[in-house]
């Protein structure tokens, strides 16, 4: 092993374990932020006896769910039972990896350990656990596996309750799939590259480049789409706890079911991290480009103004949840297949074209201008779908769902 | 014929569910951040309304009993037996007793408080004001027969006692 690959993987291991940790720290901390949100939109105080402001209650939580007693259903596929938390666990903490928290750290160090050797790193380290270049599709590859642990926790329960969650789980993300792949799509148009770390460069050019802006439905739709990868409100039809009990995890206690849990919530991390990454430009500061001469100073703020951009979403996630009702099963798969699915696909094309219209016949060569010219496009899409088109027609009402013999025969 | 379903007709064209949303969304932010009404029990607790304002018991709150004393320490009651006659839920044990002057006093006197319905009968029958219905709620102890309170228990208690009626109102118009 050379000495550069050596450093390579010391350093490698270390931002392993550093997101790791802030990871499972969060997460937990999101468990009582949840919880705080909820009760302040309610009037109340929240959890506020463990520690100080209740700060402990995660703690306090995860050791009642360790020494809690594991239950086994009786007539349970057991090697599945047992295998599908970690199985919804592992993707959704796999997609950490590649996200990138702060701006390239130049790191110079050349130093030799006894019995390991010589380790030597010269350059600049991506806040990335490893950044891929093919980022995106990673993330929509690994993502969509999420759902095994879902459908097979349904399934391996022997519930009924457990399977219809499962089931509706699994046709919610596959539907959903589609349409975050499409919202991405308009994004890899603009970047012309998958890589994440491409994606926040293309979106430093500009003093406010963020794609939010020239590509705001696209930002719309990823952003819906992500509600429903994460099974939250108001998705969260897997769970729905006045339908079907708890959903596919029914009959999961103690660890296995925190584990769930901390899949849910990490997967919120995630999505709110994409968001962030895709279309608020991830760590990158508005209306300066201080932020991308690396430095150990910039890598701090961009990693804070990072941690920012996502608190607010994650914030968001919570907003929204203790905001709307649940959709009905057929509204939500209307939703997805008849609204998102179409929008998408025509954005695509339109982004498409305008990108071609503007970057080829025009040869415009400020992307100042395209930006603009985006943003306008935007603009008077965004008036005909959420002025125009969103009279009831968005989401259907009443009067698409099938009723045998028609409404009127019982009137 | 079957049972006549009332379809309602909604406002499908006129709604907008994006608005609405933003809507919903903005008016749950502006509770958030509102002040919050839970009080923090242990640490505040409710106490009469003179001194609470909102957070208090009525005063016609009708707790667990207490037996009056006069001013030498003894229990105004003269055991005339009305209370265990009126108690619906007959949880009032009274053994009479007479000293030498022929003072009528109670050898045993217990309140069941489980089998109470906290009617306040005793209180509004007893012509000597002795027995009270109080102003209290922290009941808890650690095993059933703590809870049947003897003459002594029901002589020591200090918590303020029920005015039954209204204060403000005392006629009940």
């Amino acid at each position: 092993m050379t000495p550069e690959l050596k450093g390579f993987l010391l350093l490698t291991v270390v931002k392993l374990l550093v997101v790791f940790t802030i990871t499972m720290v969060g997460v937990a901390l999101l468990t009582l932020m949840e919880r705080k949100v909820s009760a302040w939109m309610q009037y109340r105080r929240g959890p506020n006896r463990v520690g100080f402001a209740g700060l402990l209650q995660p703690a306090a939580d995860g050791l009642k769910n360790i020494i809690k007693e594991e239950t086994l259903p009786a007539q349970a596929n057991r090697l599945l039972f047992v295998l599908a938390p970690a199985l919804s666990f592992i993707p959704a903490l796999t997609l950490t990896s590649i996200i990138p928290w702060a701006s390239p750290l130049p790191v110079r160090f050349d130093f030799t350990l006894p019995l390991l050797g010589r380790f030597v790193y010269d350059g600049l380290l991506p806040m990335a656990v490893a950044d891929l270049p093919v980022g995106m599709l990673f993330v929509l590859a690994i993502g969509s596996t999420g759902v095994y642990g879902i459908a097979l926790a349904g399934w391996s329960s022997n519930n009924k309750y457990a399977l219809l969650g499962g089931l509706r789980a699994s046709a919610q993300m596959v539907s959903y799939e589609v349409a975050m792949g499409l919202a991405v799509v308009p994004v890899v148009i603009l970047t012309g590259n998958m890589a994440f770390s491409e994606i926040i460069k293309a979106q430093q050019q500009l003093a406010f480049g963020w794609f939010i802006l020239p590509l705001f439905l696209s930002f719309h739709n990823f952003l819906v789409a992500g509600f429903a990868e994460t099974n939250r409100s108001p998705f969260d039809l897997p769970e729905a706890e006045s339908e079907l009990v708890a959903g596919y995890h029914t009959e999961y206690s103690a660890m296995k079911f925190s584990m769930f849990y901390i899949a849910e919530y990490t997967s919120m991390v995630t999505i709110s991290a994409m968001v962030t990454t895709l279309f608020l430009g991830g760590w990158d500061i508005p209306f300066t480009h201080w932020d991308e001469t690396p430095g150990v100073l910039q890598t701090v703020v961009t990693g804070a103004v990072m941690f920012a951009k996502m608190f607010f979403w994650l914030f968001f996630f919570m907003w929204v949840r203790w905001t709307l009702p649940r959709f009905r099963y057929d509204q939500l798969m209307a939703l997805g297949w008849k609204v998102l699915m179409p929008i998408g696909l025509a954005y695509v094309m339109l982004i498409a074209t305008a990108v071609y219209i503007t970057d080829s016949l025009l040869a415009l060569t400020s992307p100042m201008l395209k930006m603009l010219i985006l943003t306008g496009i935007n603009l008077a899409l965004g008036y005909i779908v959420f002025i125009v088109i969103d009279r009831g027609l968005l989401i259907s009402g009443s009067k698409n769902r099938p009723v045998p013999g028609g409404l009127d025969r019982a009137a | 014929m079957a049972i006549g379903v009332k379809v309602m007709k909604r406002p499908e064209r006129d709604v907008s569910y994006v608005r609405a949303t933003l809507k919903g969304m903005m008016l749950t932010f502006r509770k958030m951040l509102e002040p919050k009404v839970t009080m923090q029990y242990p640490e505040e607790k409710s106490a009469p309304e003179a001194e609470r304002g909102a957070w208090s018991l009525s005063p016609r709150w009708r707790g667990t009993h207490r037996m009056l004393t006069d001013e030498q320490g003894r229990s105004k009651c003269v055991a005339c037996g009305l209370c265990p006659q009126i108690c619906p839920a007959n949880c009032i044990k009274l053994v009479p007793g007479e000293d030498e002057e022929g003072n009528r006093y109670p050898l045993i006197y217990e309140i069941d408080e489980f089998r109470c319905v906290f009617c306040g009968y005793c209180q509004e029958v007893c012509p000597e004001e002795a027995i009270h219905v109080g102003v209290h709620y922290e009941n808890a102890e650690y095993s059933r027969d703590r809870f049947v309170y003897d003459l002594e228990r029901l002589s020591s208690q200090t918590h303020p006692v029920s005015t039954l009626w209204d204060p403000t109102d005392p006629k009940g118009e």
